[in-house]
């Protein structure tokens, strides 16, 4: 193939994805008339684009050349550019293999739905768009294009967030979400309106060509920051997270947590990185800090959560933070001289946000089975799956795994690197950046083993041990199609675990593309060995930790074959678990999600806003005849008094003030423009 | 790294991968009968440990009406993960093929996948007794880790690398010296170790009272070989740990150049160093009562601040 | 890295008691009972002293052999011997002084200690290496004792962590000049003595005013509120 074909490739295939999309949108317009075929309508296409995107990513992550193009689309003056290059590619990929999975498992989910009193066609539509709106956003390039994706984006998942709008909650948490995700986005569009130098042109190539003086850039920078911070969910203006995404279907809280948090972090390293070029130092100190302290807060409160879906929410706000301290880390490292090391930082953030889009939509697929099969989310309800569910529960822990940075599973890959980037600290002459790093590293350290600990919980009393209610005791095992895309998550999980050279050499063309240099060393010593810096430095090899725990289970193996005939070591016998000699065990009386997190609590108490609800009814001079016990505990979030509701206050008090001006007088209104005309003509003079 | 992938190195790993799993449950009686010369008890016999064991392989199993295959797996994943991380800590020979697979942030991630499953099976039966050992241990080692990074980036920023066989190699060669950040650092060690393998102050590896026991807590529904493995595997975790201070902090004796009179020097000089961290850790429970739980944390948190003022040292008294 | 070990050892080991000191410092500030306050305190002095000595075998000023020995005497035996004196006569020697959220503190003295650090990085360019990286952890130990001062509320301990300061101020003086001359020496040392017996005198006037030797209370002894 030539030069001309390859990019012909790229184009073609990004083109179908992004068609396929809009017309799963389209197809779904008729779903309400077509009710029994609807999944079809929309799945298929979706399935496609999944597919589609994901080989376009691919293509250009294996070395083939991207494309740049200039649509008719857009108003007569102002056209979309489009980009398709390396750092466009991996995301388009993340969003592709997601949509994929989701698209497999969407069908014997949504079907519950097509019973239910919402519209097949609203889901349908705003799916659609959805997937569109995100494709769409990492391939613009232009802030027109670029805007009116995001904006579709954020509405579509809006749309899908206030799905079940019967209940006044969900209402309310898909309007706090619109509310942020509006904010956001005008941070951003003034981002990049500062970045233009407030010229008319704001193509993204006229953006990369502007040049800022000290103030503005750091000014534009902090907006963009906030911006995309605000969709990506850095404390603290995370509050709309665990909010918005348990509240959505659960194959939209994949796609949202799993793909539109990274689209966020797309669009952040796009704007520093790309847009505004030179980052410096002092922005990298406080990505670092702000991750540091996004990724402690996420874990903390994850910990505290009993809604399943909510707690995953939190642990991706962990992950995101873990991804700005990446950021944070390369961003110091360019700003002072060391780009090879800078570099590192770089690829371990963006592994980390596929590791992340792979993991976190694993695992609310299997959240989502869980809600499907016993329509329950409250983790002290749940026990025992892994008896009844036995596919799902060995795919769910490989999520957990993964996500709580073990050997030889992705998430470690991504940890290590960044733990090998922060190792790198004395490299910088500053000698506060040489303690601060450390500091944070050990910071991200106390962090993924909390995350270990909270996933431990999830899977300990969700799937292990007995049903804590009547209702999970009885669970079936979830049909094909779910069970396809976690086993096809849970696989990739594994191999890009497994792999890790080769996954880095296509992330090594997307730092050719945005700085110019690759990671040469990395794979100095053959593909079996991840040597970052240097091979005397530190090497990890993957496929050989993986070959060692195969041995370890094929021990296990080979012990119970041989075991099973001889008769010495054959008879296993079953008993009741020990009891301490009170007798009769059952399943109230297991540890439950709560108790679990209760050191960790006391621990950290000054962190959290608890609320315990303690219910001891007995009957009259009883106390042994209970009538009624209850116990609750709930978290709520501290940012909400601290941060949120002053603010809300605040904007009262000047939206009442401002109401003044409303005298309801005709005469001052009239007065208003009177003196508004003199003002501009004698600013005109 | 090419000279030392030859099969002789490979085959020089796995005897001593091998001596290094024979070892342990010896190291631990060792501590047993010293901690019992000190209480005025009679020790235990010298083998008693590998009787033990043998006694344990040759029982039926009895599992939980609710054990699940979980259950069953663990013991083997925690088993071979300990095992994986031995055949990385550099033992008799300073030259491991295996360190270029595991540097030591991969050891203390073999060391979490280990605890994972450990966690999960004392979850598995359904009982108050292995979720509050799970809690227990969870809290404890995630206070524990801090301290243990900063003492990697001590070691790592004395010794420019995270391979555990090059800063062995780098402080043989480098000429004596009286580092602040590695005493420290060696202090801060040894605080994390007596956290993170389970003695006393922190947990009583012989207690079995519901309310005392953490580690204990999540294998008290185990037996027969499978109680076997994971006693095992904690054996063998405890003498990671004890190589690891003795050979990090104090390498002199270690075979750099293979020949049969350095591994004799090599062996004797592990087995001193082994013998006196073993009448330090004996003395050293005997002579303080185990802790609170909710004590643990201080503990942990003197532990950082030492690893702190280690990394700080090193930061600001020994680079230029 | 490789120029640390170019250092003669005793020049090491001045470094590793240095940090010693430091370690000593944080300890102090983490201690609850009264008891262990005034012990550790004791072993900041001899840490002190054994540094004096192979500072003065290094330099050769041997006016730092005395300047160790009254160190030995003053603050390693005799001062603390005066506060469990008095402590036991006032009956708080066995007190608690409990610490308000110990990690915390732990954390609010490690972010001393690295800005600390920084405010000392421009000396660099002015001193010979070991006595820049001391002044640090001198300037550290200042640090911690006013951080002590702070967050304690019984008299007593107060009383140590103001000789904790003074002890900074020496170890600074000893490394970056070698010693202050031996009349200002003399001249802190019996002011220090002094200041302990004062101490112990109006300890018993302000117990006997207001039954009580919390500093938060001494707000009673003013005129207003009698």
């Amino acid at each position: 193939m030539n030069i001309d074909q390859t990019h012909l490739l790229s184009e073609i295939l990004v083109l179908l994805s992004v068609c396929t999309a809009l017309i799963a949108a389209f197809l779904s317009l008729f779903a309400d008339y077509f009710v029994k075929a609807s999944r079809l309508l929309l799945f298929i296409p979706l399935f496609a684009s999944g597919l589609f995107a994901s080989a376009a990513g691919l293509t250009v992550l294996s070395g083939m050349p991207g494309f740049v193009v200039e649509l008719p689309l857009g108003l007569p003056w102002l056209p979309w550019h489009l980009r398709f290059d390396p750092l466009s590619a991996l995301f388009l990929g993340i969003i592709g293999i997601i949509t994929f999975a989701v698209s497999l498992f969407g069908p014997a989910y949504v079907r519950e739905y097509e019973r239910g009193v919402y519209s097949q066609t609203v889901m349908g539509v705003a799916t659609g768009l959805f997937v569109a709106g995100m494709q769409l956003v990492v391939l613009a390039d232009d802030t027109y294009a670029f805007m009116i994706a995001w904006e579709l984006m954020s509405v579509a998942s809006y749309i899908l967030v206030a799905y079940e709008h019967r209940e006044a909650a969900n209402r309310r948490s898909a309007f706090l979400y619109l509310l942020m995700a509006q904010i956001g986005a005008i941070m951003i569009l003034m981002a990049f309106g500062v970045l233009s130098g407030f010229n008319i042109d704001l193509s993204f190539d006229a953006l990369r060509a502007s040049e800022l003086s000290s103030p503005w850039s750091t000014i534009a920078f902090t907006l963009a920051l906030f911006g995309f911070g605000m969709k990506a969910g850095i404390v603290p203006l995370h509050i709309w997270l665990p909010e918005a995404h348990p509240v959505a279907p659960s194959h939209i809280s994949a796609l949202m947590s799993g793909v539109m948090l990274k689209v966020a972090v797309y669009g952040f390293i796009r704007f520093t990185f790309d847009l505004l070029g030179d980052p410096s130092w002092r922005w990298g100190v406080a990505v670092l800090i702000i991750g540091s302290i996004t990724a402690l807060y996420g874990v903390l409160y994850a910990l505290m959560q009993h809604d399943l879906k909510r707690l995953l929410a939190y642990s991706s706000i962990e992950n995101i933070g873990i991804i700005y301290v990446a950021l944070g880390l390369a961003m110091i490292f360019f700003g002072t001289d060391h780009p090879h090391l800078g570099l590192i930082g770089l690829i371990a953030a963006l592994y980390h946000s596929l590791n992340h889009a792979l993991f976190k939509s694993l695992l609310f697929l299997g959240a989502g089975t869980i809600i499907q099969r016993c329509h329950e989310r409250d983790l002290e309800r749940m026990g025992g799956f892994i008896h009844h569910m036995p596919w799902t529960s060995l795919f769910f822990l490989i999520g957990c795994l993964s996500i709580s940075s073990l050997p030889p599973f992705n998430g470690f890959v991504s940890e290590w690197l960044i733990l090998q980037t922060a190792l790198q600290a004395p490299a910088i002459s500053n000698g506060i950046l040489r303690t601060l790093i450390p500091i944070a590293a050990a910071m991200l350290a106390l962090t993924s083993v909390l995350a270990a600990a909270c996933f431990v919980r999830v899977y300990g009393i969700a799937f292990l041990g007995q049903g804590r209610a009547k209702r999970v005791r009885h669970v079936r095992e979830a049909q094909r199609g779910i069970l396809a895309a976690q086993g096809v998550l849970a696989g990739l999980c594994m191999i890009s675990g497994v792999f890790p050279t080769t996954i880095i050499s296509g992330l090594s063309y997307i730092t050719e593309s945005l700085i110019g240099q690759s990671l040469i060393s990395t794979t100095r010593n053959g593909w079996l060995w991840l040597t970052p810096v240097s091979p005397e430095v530190a090497s990890y090899s993957a496929p050989l930790i993986c070959l060692g725990i195969i041995l370890a289970l094929l021990a296990w193996g080979v012990v119970y074959f041989v075991s099973r005939n001889d008769w010495r070591l054959k008879s296993i016998i079953r008993k009741d678990a020990w009891d301490c000699g009170f007798g009769s065990l059952n399943a109230r009386m297991q540890y439950s999600a709560i108790s679990f997190s209760m050191p960790i609590r006391q621990i950290f108490q000054p962190l959290f806003n608890i609320k315990e609800e303690l219910v001891n009814d007995h009957e009259e001079n009883q106390v042994s005849k209970a009538k009624q016990i209850r116990y609750g505990l709930h978290v709520k979030d501290m940012f909400w008094d601290i941060f949120y509701l002053p603010v809300e206050r605040w904007v009262n008090v000047v939206a009442r003030w401002v109401s003044r001006l409303q005298t309801g007088h005709l005469r001052h209104y009239l007065a208003y423009s009177f003196f508004t005309l003199l003002v501009l003509l004698w600013l005109i003079t | 790294m090419v000279d030392y992938l030859s099969p002789i190195s490979w085959l020089l790993a796995l005897s001593q991968t091998v001596l290094f799993i024979m070892a342990a449950p010896l190291f631990v009686n060792w501590v047993k009968r010293i901690k019992c010369y000190l209480q005025n008890r009679k020790p235990p016999v010298f083998l008693q440990s590998y009787r033990d064991l043998r006694r344990l392989f040759t029982k039926q199993l009895v599992l939980s009406h609710t054990a699940s295959p979980l259950f069953r797996i663990a013991p083997y994943i925690v088993f071979g993960t300990s095992l994986m991380a031995a055949s990385v800590v550099p033992f008799i020979i300073a030259q491991v093929p295996a360190a270029a697979m595991a540097d030591a942030i991969v050891l203390v991630g073999l060391f979490a996948l280990g605890r994972f499953f450990l966690a999960l099976a004392g979850m598995d039966v359904g009982t108050s007794f292995g979720g509050m050992g799970s809690s227990r241990e969870m809290t404890i080692i995630a206070l524990a880790e801090p301290a243990m990074l900063i003492v990697v980036f001590t070691m790592a920023m004395v010794a420019e690398t995270t391979n555990l066989s090059t800063i062995i190699i780098h402080t043989l060669n480098s000429p004596l010296s009286l580092r602040p950040s590695l005493l420290f650092a060696f202090t801060a060690l040894v605080l994390v170790g007596i956290a993170e393998t389970g003695r006393i102050p922190v947990d009583n590896p012989a207690s079995h009272l519901e309310l005392t026991m953490i580690h204990e807590a999540m294998l008290l529904e185990y037996s027969g070989r499978h109680l076997a493995l994971m006693e095992f595997a904690a054996h063998i975790k405890l003498m990671i740990y004890a190589v690891l201070i003795a050979n990090l902090f104090i390498p002199w004796g270690i075979v750099t150049d293979t020949t049969f009179i350095n591994i004799l020097i090599a062996v004797i000089a592990i087995t001193f160093k082994l013998a006196i961290l073993g009448i330090i850790l004996a003395a050293g429970e005997t002579a303080v009562a185990k802790m609170r739980i909710f004590k643990v944390p201080t503990f942990l948190a003197v532990a950082f601040t030492i690893a702190l003022v280690g990394m700080l040292s090193a930061i600001i008294l020994e680079a230029d | 890295m490789n120029s640390y070990t170019d250092l003669p050892l005793i020049e090491q080991a001045i470094l590793t008691l240095s940090a010693l000191v430091l370690l000593s410092s944080f300890a102090l500030l983490a201690q609850s009972r009264v008891i262990a306050t005034i012990k550790m305190f004791a072993w900041q002095g001899a840490l002190l002293s054994v540094a004096t000595v192979l500072v003065a075998s290094d330099t050769g000023e041997h006016h730092l052999y005395f300047s160790a020995a009254m160190t030995l005497v003053l603050k390693v035996i005799f001062i603390p011997w005066l506060l469990i004196y008095q402590s036991r006569r006032l009956g708080i020697l066995r007190d608690f002084d409990a610490v308000i959220r110990p990690g915390i503190t732990l954390l609010i003295a490690s972010a001393l200690v690295i800005f600390c650090y920084s405010v000392v990085e421009p000396i660099q360019q002015y001193a010979a290496s070991i006595t820049r990286d001391a002044i640090a952890l001198s300037l550290a130990v200042v640090m911690l004792s006013m951080l002590m001062l702070i967050t304690r509320r019984k008299a007593i301990t107060q009383v140590v962590a103001f000789m904790a300061l003074e002890n900074g101020l020496f170890f600074a003086a000893i490394t970056t000049t070698q010693g202050m001359p031996m009349v200002v020496e003399l001249g802190v040392a019996f002011d220090v003595l002094v200041a302990t017996v004062i101490f112990g005198v109006f300890f018993f006037h302000i117990r006997d005013s207001i039954e009580s030797l919390d500093v938060d209370q001494l707000n009673r002894l003013s005129e207003n509120t009698k």
